[in-house]
Protein backbone atom coordinates (compact mmCIF):
# COMPACT_ATOMS: atom_id res chain seq x y z
CA UNK A 1 0.00 0.00 0.00
CA UNK A 2 1.35 3.23 -1.22
CA UNK A 3 1.75 6.19 1.32
CA UNK A 4 -0.24 9.37 0.06
CA UNK A 5 0.68 12.83 0.32
CA UNK A 6 -2.19 15.03 1.28
CA UNK A 7 -2.08 16.62 -2.27
CA UNK A 8 -2.85 13.10 -3.35
CA UNK A 9 -5.91 13.84 -5.15
CA UNK A 10 -5.06 17.19 -6.46
CA UNK A 11 -2.43 15.60 -8.32
CA UNK A 12 -5.29 13.14 -9.63
CA UNK A 13 -7.53 15.71 -10.60
CA UNK A 14 -4.61 17.34 -12.82
CA UNK A 15 -4.02 14.08 -14.42
CA UNK A 16 -0.50 13.48 -12.89
CA UNK A 17 1.27 10.43 -14.25
CA UNK A 18 1.31 8.56 -11.18
CA UNK A 19 4.79 6.69 -9.62
CA UNK A 20 5.81 4.57 -6.76
CA UNK A 21 8.83 7.05 -5.29
CA UNK A 22 10.18 5.26 -2.69
CA UNK A 23 6.70 3.57 -1.17
CA UNK A 24 5.17 6.91 -1.58
CA UNK A 25 2.46 7.71 -4.74
CA UNK A 26 3.67 10.65 -6.25
CA UNK A 27 3.55 12.41 -9.93
CA UNK A 28 6.32 12.28 -11.94
CA UNK A 29 4.37 15.01 -14.66
CA UNK A 30 1.76 16.08 -15.31
CA UNK A 31 1.80 16.07 -19.34
CA UNK A 32 5.60 17.27 -20.23
CA UNK A 33 8.43 17.09 -17.58
CA UNK A 34 10.76 19.21 -20.18
CA UNK A 35 7.90 22.08 -20.30
CA UNK A 36 7.66 21.58 -16.52
CA UNK A 37 11.42 21.66 -16.17
CA UNK A 38 11.73 25.19 -18.51
CA UNK A 39 8.90 26.51 -16.20
CA UNK A 40 11.00 26.77 -13.29
CA UNK A 41 14.35 27.94 -15.21
CA UNK A 42 11.68 30.95 -16.91
CA UNK A 43 8.83 31.63 -14.75
CA UNK A 44 7.57 29.91 -11.62
CA UNK A 45 6.54 25.91 -10.90
CA UNK A 46 5.79 24.39 -7.77
CA UNK A 47 5.94 20.55 -6.43
CA UNK A 48 4.46 18.78 -3.77
CA UNK A 49 7.03 17.48 -1.20
CA UNK A 50 5.10 17.00 1.84
CA UNK A 51 6.80 13.30 1.51
CA UNK A 52 9.69 14.47 3.24
CA UNK A 53 9.79 14.88 6.76
CA UNK A 54 9.74 18.10 9.20
CA UNK A 55 11.31 17.34 12.02
CA UNK A 56 11.23 20.00 15.11
CA UNK A 57 13.99 19.63 17.71
CA UNK A 58 12.57 21.43 20.95
CA UNK A 59 14.93 21.47 24.14
CA UNK A 60 17.75 23.36 25.86
CA UNK A 61 19.95 21.22 24.07
CA UNK A 62 19.58 21.63 20.90
CA UNK A 63 22.63 23.14 19.95
CA UNK A 64 24.85 20.43 21.36
CA UNK A 65 23.13 18.13 20.15
CA UNK A 66 23.74 19.08 16.74
CA UNK A 67 26.81 20.35 17.13
CA UNK A 68 27.66 16.16 17.63
CA UNK A 69 24.96 15.02 15.21
CA UNK A 70 25.49 16.37 12.13
CA UNK A 71 29.09 17.11 10.00
CA UNK A 72 28.01 20.66 9.41
CA UNK A 73 29.05 23.13 12.33
CA UNK A 74 25.47 24.76 13.53
CA UNK A 75 27.87 27.25 15.33
CA UNK A 76 27.23 28.78 12.06
CA UNK A 77 23.47 29.29 12.18
CA UNK A 78 24.00 32.86 15.14
CA UNK A 79 20.65 34.64 13.14
CA UNK A 80 17.21 33.44 13.95
CA UNK A 81 15.93 31.44 10.83
CA UNK A 82 19.02 30.82 9.52
CA UNK A 83 19.40 27.26 7.46
CA UNK A 84 22.33 25.23 7.25
CA UNK A 85 22.48 22.55 4.75
CA UNK A 86 24.59 19.30 5.95
CA UNK A 87 25.43 15.12 5.83
CA UNK A 88 24.12 13.53 8.95
CA UNK A 89 27.37 10.33 9.42
CA UNK A 90 27.71 7.04 10.58
CA UNK A 91 30.92 6.38 12.54
CA UNK A 92 32.32 4.82 9.34
CA UNK A 93 31.54 8.40 7.94
CA UNK A 94 28.99 7.29 5.53
CA UNK A 95 25.64 9.54 4.87
CA UNK A 96 22.91 8.44 6.40
CA UNK A 97 21.11 11.49 5.12
CA UNK A 98 21.37 14.74 3.58
CA UNK A 99 19.06 17.30 5.08
CA UNK A 100 18.36 21.25 6.29
CA UNK A 101 18.76 22.54 9.60
CA UNK A 102 16.38 25.67 10.44
CA UNK A 103 17.65 27.40 13.48
CA UNK A 104 14.87 29.34 15.25
CA UNK A 105 15.61 30.09 18.58
CA UNK A 106 18.37 28.19 21.34
CA UNK A 107 15.99 25.88 22.11
CA UNK A 108 14.08 25.42 19.05
CA UNK A 109 15.27 23.86 16.00
CA UNK A 110 13.41 22.44 12.43
CA UNK A 111 14.88 19.70 10.26
CA UNK A 112 13.82 18.67 7.21
CA UNK A 113 15.11 15.04 6.30
CA UNK A 114 14.71 12.96 2.68
CA UNK A 115 11.57 10.81 2.46
CA UNK A 116 12.86 7.68 2.28
CA UNK A 117 15.53 7.85 5.02
CA UNK A 118 12.83 9.64 7.59
CA UNK A 119 12.20 6.84 9.90
CA UNK A 120 15.98 5.62 9.89
CA UNK A 121 16.92 8.90 10.65
CA UNK A 122 14.37 9.85 13.62
CA UNK A 123 15.65 6.22 14.88
CA UNK A 124 19.34 7.36 14.89
CA UNK A 125 18.37 10.82 16.62
CA UNK A 126 16.22 9.20 19.26
CA UNK A 127 19.05 6.74 20.19
CA UNK A 128 22.10 9.61 19.88
CA UNK A 129 19.90 11.69 22.37
CA UNK A 130 19.52 8.69 24.73
CA UNK A 131 23.11 7.89 24.38
CA UNK A 132 24.47 11.85 24.61
CA UNK A 133 21.89 11.96 27.41
CA UNK A 134 20.33 15.69 25.91
CA UNK A 135 17.77 17.19 26.96
CA UNK A 136 16.25 17.46 23.76
CA UNK A 137 12.57 16.90 22.05
CA UNK A 138 12.31 15.08 18.51
CA UNK A 139 9.04 14.92 17.40
CA UNK A 140 8.19 14.46 13.40
CA UNK A 141 6.07 16.75 11.97
CA UNK A 142 4.61 14.55 8.73
CA UNK A 143 2.09 11.98 9.66
CA UNK A 144 -0.64 12.33 12.55
CA UNK A 145 -2.54 15.01 14.58
CA UNK A 146 0.56 17.82 13.77
CA UNK A 147 1.34 16.90 9.77
CA UNK A 148 2.64 19.45 8.23
CA UNK A 149 2.16 19.85 4.25
CA UNK A 150 4.80 21.58 1.58
CA UNK A 151 4.84 22.96 -1.07
CA UNK A 152 8.56 24.17 -3.08
CA UNK A 153 7.37 27.14 -5.35
CA UNK A 154 10.41 27.71 -7.40
CA UNK A 155 11.46 30.14 -10.53
CA UNK A 156 12.43 33.66 -11.05
CA UNK A 157 8.46 34.54 -10.44
CA UNK A 158 8.14 32.09 -7.57
CA UNK A 159 8.44 35.29 -4.70
CA UNK A 160 6.04 37.30 -6.70
CA UNK A 161 3.38 34.78 -7.24
CA UNK A 162 3.53 33.68 -3.60
CA UNK A 163 3.27 37.35 -2.63
CA UNK A 164 0.18 37.11 -5.02
CA UNK A 165 -1.79 34.15 -2.96
CA UNK A 166 -0.44 35.08 0.25
CA UNK A 167 0.04 38.84 0.73
CA UNK A 168 -0.01 38.97 4.80
CA UNK A 169 3.87 36.66 4.02
CA UNK A 170 4.93 39.74 1.99
CA UNK A 171 6.71 42.44 5.00
CA UNK A 172 8.61 39.45 6.64
CA UNK A 173 9.92 37.55 3.71
CA UNK A 174 10.77 40.08 1.13
CA UNK A 175 14.04 40.57 2.48
CA UNK A 176 14.45 37.19 3.55
CA UNK A 177 18.37 36.30 1.95
CA UNK A 178 18.90 32.55 0.39
CA UNK A 179 18.81 29.95 3.13
CA UNK A 180 16.86 31.63 5.31
CA UNK A 181 13.05 31.14 6.70
CA UNK A 182 10.28 33.28 8.36
CA UNK A 183 7.62 31.98 10.44
CA UNK A 184 4.30 33.83 9.43
CA UNK A 185 0.86 32.65 11.12
CA UNK A 186 0.83 28.79 10.79
CA UNK A 187 3.07 28.81 7.57
CA UNK A 188 6.88 28.70 7.63
CA UNK A 189 8.12 30.22 4.64
CA UNK A 190 11.89 29.17 3.25
CA UNK A 191 13.95 30.42 0.89
CA UNK A 192 15.12 27.20 0.11
CA UNK A 193 14.92 24.81 -2.82
CA UNK A 194 16.45 21.92 -5.01
CA UNK A 195 16.10 23.40 -8.38
CA UNK A 196 18.78 26.44 -8.42
CA UNK A 197 16.47 29.05 -8.65
CA UNK A 198 14.84 31.82 -6.89
CA UNK A 199 12.14 30.49 -4.54
CA UNK A 200 10.38 29.23 -1.48
CA UNK A 201 9.85 26.22 0.74
CA UNK A 202 6.53 26.60 2.50
CA UNK A 203 5.30 24.47 5.10
CA UNK A 204 1.78 24.86 6.35
CA UNK A 205 -1.06 22.18 8.42
CA UNK A 206 -1.41 19.32 6.34
CA UNK A 207 -4.83 20.48 6.16
CA UNK A 208 -4.47 23.99 3.98
CA UNK A 209 -1.62 22.70 2.00
CA UNK A 210 -4.58 21.76 -0.98
CA UNK A 211 -6.22 25.30 -0.73
CA UNK A 212 -2.85 26.99 -1.51
CA UNK A 213 -2.05 24.34 -3.56
CA UNK A 214 -5.19 25.44 -5.84
CA UNK A 215 -4.79 29.18 -5.24
CA UNK A 216 -1.09 28.82 -6.47
CA UNK A 217 -2.16 26.79 -9.72
CA UNK A 218 -5.15 29.87 -10.27
CA UNK A 219 -1.95 31.83 -10.04
CA UNK A 220 -0.63 30.50 -12.83
CA UNK A 221 2.03 28.44 -11.38
CA UNK A 222 2.83 25.34 -12.94
CA UNK A 223 2.02 22.10 -10.96
CA UNK A 224 5.30 20.10 -11.39
CA UNK A 225 6.78 16.80 -10.96
CA UNK A 226 9.51 14.31 -9.84
CA UNK A 227 10.69 14.34 -12.79
CA UNK A 228 11.33 18.39 -13.83
CA UNK A 229 12.60 18.28 -9.55
CA UNK A 230 15.38 15.68 -10.31
CA UNK A 231 16.59 17.13 -14.00
CA UNK A 232 15.90 20.53 -12.30
CA UNK A 233 18.53 19.65 -9.05
CA UNK A 234 21.11 17.46 -12.00
CA UNK A 235 21.54 20.94 -13.46
CA UNK A 236 22.04 22.79 -10.48
CA UNK A 237 24.68 20.11 -9.29
CA UNK A 238 22.85 19.31 -6.18
CA UNK A 239 22.96 15.69 -5.45
CA UNK A 240 20.45 13.18 -4.20
CA UNK A 241 20.25 10.81 -1.25
CA UNK A 242 20.28 7.03 -2.52
CA UNK A 243 22.07 7.74 -5.52
CA UNK A 244 24.75 10.25 -5.53
CA UNK A 245 25.59 9.39 -1.86
CA UNK A 246 24.64 6.82 0.74
CA UNK A 247 25.40 4.71 3.74
CA UNK A 248 28.61 3.60 1.76
CA UNK A 249 30.31 7.31 0.38
CA UNK A 250 31.77 9.36 1.87
CA UNK A 251 31.18 13.14 1.97
CA UNK A 252 34.32 13.46 0.69
CA UNK A 253 33.91 11.77 -2.35
CA UNK A 254 30.38 12.93 -2.90
CA UNK A 255 31.36 16.67 -3.26
CA UNK A 256 30.18 17.54 0.18
CA UNK A 257 33.44 18.68 1.57
CA UNK A 258 31.96 21.89 1.88
CA UNK A 259 29.33 20.50 3.83
CA UNK A 260 31.78 19.23 6.64
CA UNK A 261 33.04 21.27 9.17
CA UNK A 262 36.62 19.98 10.17
CA UNK A 263 38.69 23.49 10.82
CA UNK A 264 38.24 23.49 15.02
CA UNK A 265 38.55 20.43 17.17
CA UNK A 266 34.39 19.77 17.50
CA UNK A 267 33.46 15.75 17.98
CA UNK A 268 30.92 14.93 15.54
CA UNK A 269 29.59 11.57 14.65
CA UNK A 270 32.29 10.02 11.47
CA UNK A 271 34.84 12.35 12.25
CA UNK A 272 37.37 9.97 12.92
CA UNK A 273 36.49 7.94 9.88
CA UNK A 274 37.06 10.76 7.47
CA UNK A 275 40.09 11.93 9.31
CA UNK A 276 41.55 8.51 8.92
CA UNK A 277 40.42 7.90 5.40
CA UNK A 278 40.59 11.37 3.87
CA UNK A 279 39.18 11.88 -0.10
CA UNK A 280 38.99 9.18 -2.17
CA UNK A 281 37.37 10.22 -5.04
CA UNK A 282 36.32 13.48 -6.68
CA UNK A 283 32.81 14.74 -7.65
CA UNK A 284 32.64 15.94 -10.96
CA UNK A 285 30.25 16.89 -13.58
CA UNK A 286 30.31 15.24 -17.33
CA UNK A 287 28.92 16.59 -20.60
CA UNK A 288 28.18 13.78 -22.70
CA UNK A 289 29.79 15.57 -26.83
CA UNK A 290 28.36 12.06 -28.74
CA UNK A 291 24.78 11.77 -29.32
CA UNK A 292 23.25 9.85 -26.18
CA UNK A 293 21.98 9.60 -22.73
CA UNK A 294 24.00 9.42 -19.76
CA UNK A 295 22.56 7.25 -16.57
CA UNK A 296 23.83 6.13 -13.31
CA UNK A 297 25.53 3.20 -12.66
CA UNK A 298 27.40 4.07 -16.21
CA UNK A 299 31.40 3.37 -16.31
CA UNK A 300 33.71 6.62 -16.80
CA UNK A 301 37.00 5.83 -18.52
CA UNK A 302 39.58 8.03 -17.72
CA UNK A 303 43.47 8.10 -17.76
CA UNK A 304 43.56 7.89 -14.31
CA UNK A 305 41.33 4.55 -14.04
CA UNK A 306 37.89 3.75 -13.76
CA UNK A 307 34.78 6.39 -12.21
CA UNK A 308 31.13 5.76 -11.85
CA UNK A 309 28.24 7.94 -12.77
CA UNK A 310 26.27 8.46 -10.03
CA UNK A 311 23.59 10.54 -11.59
CA UNK A 312 22.56 11.48 -15.29
CA UNK A 313 19.74 12.87 -17.57
CA UNK A 314 19.04 14.62 -20.60
CA UNK A 315 19.40 18.69 -19.94
CA UNK A 316 16.48 20.48 -21.25
CA UNK A 317 18.29 23.71 -20.43
CA UNK A 318 21.80 22.51 -22.00
CA UNK A 319 20.02 20.53 -24.64
CA UNK A 320 22.95 17.86 -24.53
CA UNK A 321 23.25 14.62 -22.13
CA UNK A 322 24.62 15.49 -18.34
CA UNK A 323 26.26 13.58 -14.95
CA UNK A 324 27.56 13.81 -11.83
CA UNK A 325 30.03 10.89 -11.31
CA UNK A 326 32.28 9.86 -8.97
CA UNK A 327 35.93 10.25 -10.60
CA UNK A 328 39.71 9.04 -9.52
CA UNK A 329 41.52 11.96 -8.16
CA UNK A 330 43.47 13.26 -11.03
CA UNK A 331 41.09 13.65 -13.28
CA UNK A 332 40.50 17.73 -14.61
CA UNK A 333 38.09 19.32 -15.42
CA UNK A 334 38.41 19.75 -19.15
CA UNK A 335 39.29 16.33 -19.57
CA UNK A 336 37.71 14.10 -22.13
CA UNK A 337 36.68 11.08 -20.89
CA UNK A 338 34.71 7.64 -22.40
CA UNK A 339 31.84 6.46 -21.33
CA UNK A 340 30.66 2.97 -21.74
CA UNK A 341 26.77 3.15 -22.81
CA UNK A 342 25.60 -0.03 -23.64
CA UNK A 343 29.24 -1.56 -24.86
CA UNK A 344 29.68 1.43 -26.39
CA UNK A 345 32.55 3.94 -25.27
CA UNK A 346 30.90 7.64 -26.23
CA UNK A 347 33.12 10.74 -25.46
CA UNK A 348 32.34 13.22 -22.43
CA UNK A 349 33.90 16.05 -21.54
CA UNK A 350 34.82 16.40 -17.64
CA UNK A 351 33.38 19.57 -16.06
CA UNK A 352 32.64 21.24 -12.84
CA UNK A 353 29.60 19.58 -11.04
CA UNK A 354 27.22 22.24 -11.52
CA UNK A 355 25.35 23.31 -15.09
CA UNK A 356 22.47 25.22 -14.95
CA UNK A 357 21.26 27.66 -11.85
CA UNK A 358 19.00 31.19 -12.28
CA UNK A 359 17.58 30.36 -15.76
CA UNK A 360 21.08 30.47 -17.39
CA UNK A 361 23.41 27.66 -18.43
CA UNK A 362 26.65 27.55 -15.85
CA UNK A 363 29.88 26.20 -17.83
CA UNK B 1 -6.48 7.26 -23.04
CA UNK B 2 -4.14 6.02 -25.10
CA UNK B 3 -4.52 5.43 -29.36
CA UNK B 4 -4.63 1.71 -30.47
CA UNK B 5 -5.36 1.72 -34.35
CA UNK B 6 -6.79 -1.23 -35.74
CA UNK B 7 -4.93 -1.73 -39.23
CA UNK B 8 -1.73 -2.81 -37.34
CA UNK B 9 -0.50 -5.89 -35.38
CA UNK B 10 1.21 -5.48 -32.07
CA UNK B 11 3.67 -7.36 -29.93
CA UNK B 12 3.64 -6.97 -25.94
CA UNK B 13 6.78 -5.09 -25.63
CA UNK B 14 4.96 -1.98 -27.15
CA UNK B 15 6.09 -2.31 -30.90
CA UNK B 16 3.34 -1.64 -33.68
CA UNK B 17 3.88 -2.96 -36.67
CA UNK B 18 2.37 -2.23 -40.70
CA UNK B 19 2.37 -4.46 -43.13
CA UNK B 20 3.15 -3.11 -46.52
CA UNK B 21 2.48 -3.71 -49.98
CA UNK B 22 5.74 -4.56 -50.80
CA UNK B 23 6.65 -6.98 -48.48
CA UNK B 24 7.78 -5.10 -45.77
CA UNK B 25 6.91 -3.87 -42.34
CA UNK B 26 7.44 -0.62 -40.72
CA UNK B 27 7.82 -0.63 -36.81
CA UNK B 28 7.54 1.80 -34.01
CA UNK B 29 6.74 2.16 -30.58
CA UNK B 30 2.77 2.23 -29.19
CA UNK B 31 1.34 5.69 -28.39
CA UNK B 32 1.19 3.90 -24.70
CA UNK B 33 4.72 3.02 -24.54
CA UNK B 34 6.01 7.32 -25.76
CA UNK B 35 2.93 8.44 -23.11
CA UNK B 36 5.06 5.80 -20.04
CA UNK B 37 8.08 6.92 -21.26
CA UNK B 38 7.58 10.69 -21.15
CA UNK B 39 9.59 12.87 -23.59
CA UNK B 40 11.92 11.21 -25.66
CA UNK B 41 15.06 12.90 -26.02
CA UNK B 42 17.44 9.86 -27.73
CA UNK B 43 16.31 6.89 -30.05
CA UNK B 44 19.23 4.34 -31.15
CA UNK B 45 18.25 2.55 -34.33
CA UNK B 46 19.19 -0.50 -35.85
CA UNK B 47 21.58 -1.10 -38.91
CA UNK B 48 20.37 -1.22 -42.44
CA UNK B 49 21.10 -5.01 -43.01
CA UNK B 50 21.30 -6.29 -40.17
CA UNK B 51 19.58 -9.53 -39.33
CA UNK B 52 17.64 -10.29 -35.74
CA UNK B 53 15.48 -13.08 -33.86
CA UNK B 54 12.17 -11.82 -33.21
CA UNK B 55 12.15 -10.71 -29.64
CA UNK B 56 15.99 -9.29 -29.76
CA UNK B 57 16.60 -5.93 -28.52
CA UNK B 58 17.28 -3.99 -31.81
CA UNK B 59 17.06 -0.14 -30.58
CA UNK B 60 16.81 2.02 -27.94
CA UNK B 61 14.09 4.82 -26.85
CA UNK B 62 15.77 7.14 -24.21
CA UNK B 63 13.34 9.67 -21.86
CA UNK B 64 14.74 12.60 -19.67
CA UNK B 65 13.52 9.47 -17.59
CA UNK B 66 14.80 6.28 -18.58
CA UNK B 67 16.02 4.17 -21.52
CA UNK B 68 14.13 1.69 -22.79
CA UNK B 69 14.99 -1.14 -25.22
CA UNK B 70 13.04 -1.75 -28.33
CA UNK B 71 12.55 -5.56 -29.32
CA UNK B 72 12.14 -6.49 -33.01
CA UNK B 73 8.29 -8.19 -33.10
CA UNK B 74 9.47 -10.57 -35.84
CA UNK B 75 12.77 -11.84 -37.25
CA UNK B 76 13.76 -9.98 -40.16
CA UNK B 77 16.45 -8.04 -41.20
CA UNK B 78 16.51 -4.27 -41.56
CA UNK B 79 15.63 -2.54 -44.81
CA UNK B 80 15.17 0.94 -44.20
CA UNK B 81 15.55 3.49 -40.60
CA UNK B 82 14.08 6.63 -39.70
CA UNK B 83 16.37 9.15 -39.80
CA UNK B 84 13.75 11.67 -38.69
CA UNK B 85 12.59 10.33 -35.73
CA UNK B 86 16.19 9.80 -34.40
CA UNK B 87 17.24 13.55 -35.07
CA UNK B 88 13.63 14.88 -33.45
CA UNK B 89 12.97 11.98 -30.83
CA UNK B 90 10.02 14.21 -29.84
CA UNK B 91 8.34 13.24 -33.21
CA UNK B 92 7.81 10.34 -31.47
CA UNK B 93 5.73 11.78 -28.54
CA UNK B 94 3.95 14.11 -31.51
CA UNK B 95 2.76 11.23 -32.96
CA UNK B 96 3.95 7.57 -32.53
CA UNK B 97 2.47 6.23 -35.47
CA UNK B 98 3.47 8.62 -37.80
CA UNK B 99 7.29 8.61 -36.14
CA UNK B 100 8.60 4.86 -37.33
CA UNK B 101 11.54 3.59 -36.63
CA UNK B 102 12.72 1.06 -38.69
CA UNK B 103 11.07 -1.31 -41.69
CA UNK B 104 12.39 -4.58 -41.80
CA UNK B 105 11.59 -8.14 -44.48
CA UNK B 106 10.01 -10.42 -42.26
CA UNK B 107 11.85 -13.77 -42.10
CA UNK B 108 8.26 -15.38 -42.53
CA UNK B 109 5.04 -13.45 -42.88
CA UNK B 110 3.08 -15.56 -40.97
CA UNK B 111 4.81 -14.37 -37.83
CA UNK B 112 3.41 -11.02 -38.41
CA UNK B 113 0.03 -12.39 -38.74
CA UNK B 114 0.67 -14.03 -35.55
CA UNK B 115 0.81 -10.99 -33.38
CA UNK B 116 -1.68 -9.12 -31.09
CA UNK B 117 -4.30 -7.63 -33.10
CA UNK B 118 -5.54 -4.41 -31.90
CA UNK B 119 -8.52 -5.33 -28.84
CA UNK B 120 -5.58 -7.91 -27.64
CA UNK B 121 -2.72 -5.22 -27.46
CA UNK B 122 -5.05 -3.00 -25.70
CA UNK B 123 -5.72 -5.71 -23.09
CA UNK B 124 -1.73 -5.58 -22.36
CA UNK B 125 -1.75 -2.14 -22.51
CA UNK B 126 -4.34 -1.64 -19.87
CA UNK B 127 -2.93 -4.23 -17.53
CA UNK B 128 0.26 -2.65 -17.76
Amino acid sequence: MLKKTVLNAAHRALGARMVDFGGWDMPVNYGSQIEEHHAVRRDCGMFDVSHMCPVDLVGADCRPFLSRLVANDVAKLTVSGKALYSAMLNEDGGVIDDLIIYFLTDARFRIVVNAGTAEKDLAWMQTKAAEWKMDVTITQRRDGDNALGMIAVQGPNARAKVWQVLPQAKAATESLKPFFAAEVDQYFIASTGYTGEDGYEIMLPAGEAESLWNALKEAGVAPCGLGARDTLRLEAGMNLYGQDMDETVSPLDAGLAWTVAMKDERDFVGRAALAANGQQKQFLGLILLDKGVLRGHQKVITQHGEGEITSGSFSPTLQQSIALARLPLGVAVGDEVQVDIRGKLLKAKVTKPVFARNGKVVQ
Amino acid sequence: MSNVPSNLKYAASHEWVLKNADGSVTIGITDHAQEALGDLVFVELPEVGAHYAAEKEIAVVESVKAAADVYAPIAGTVTEVNQAAADAPESVNADAYAAWLFKMTPDNMADVDALLDAAAYQAVADAA
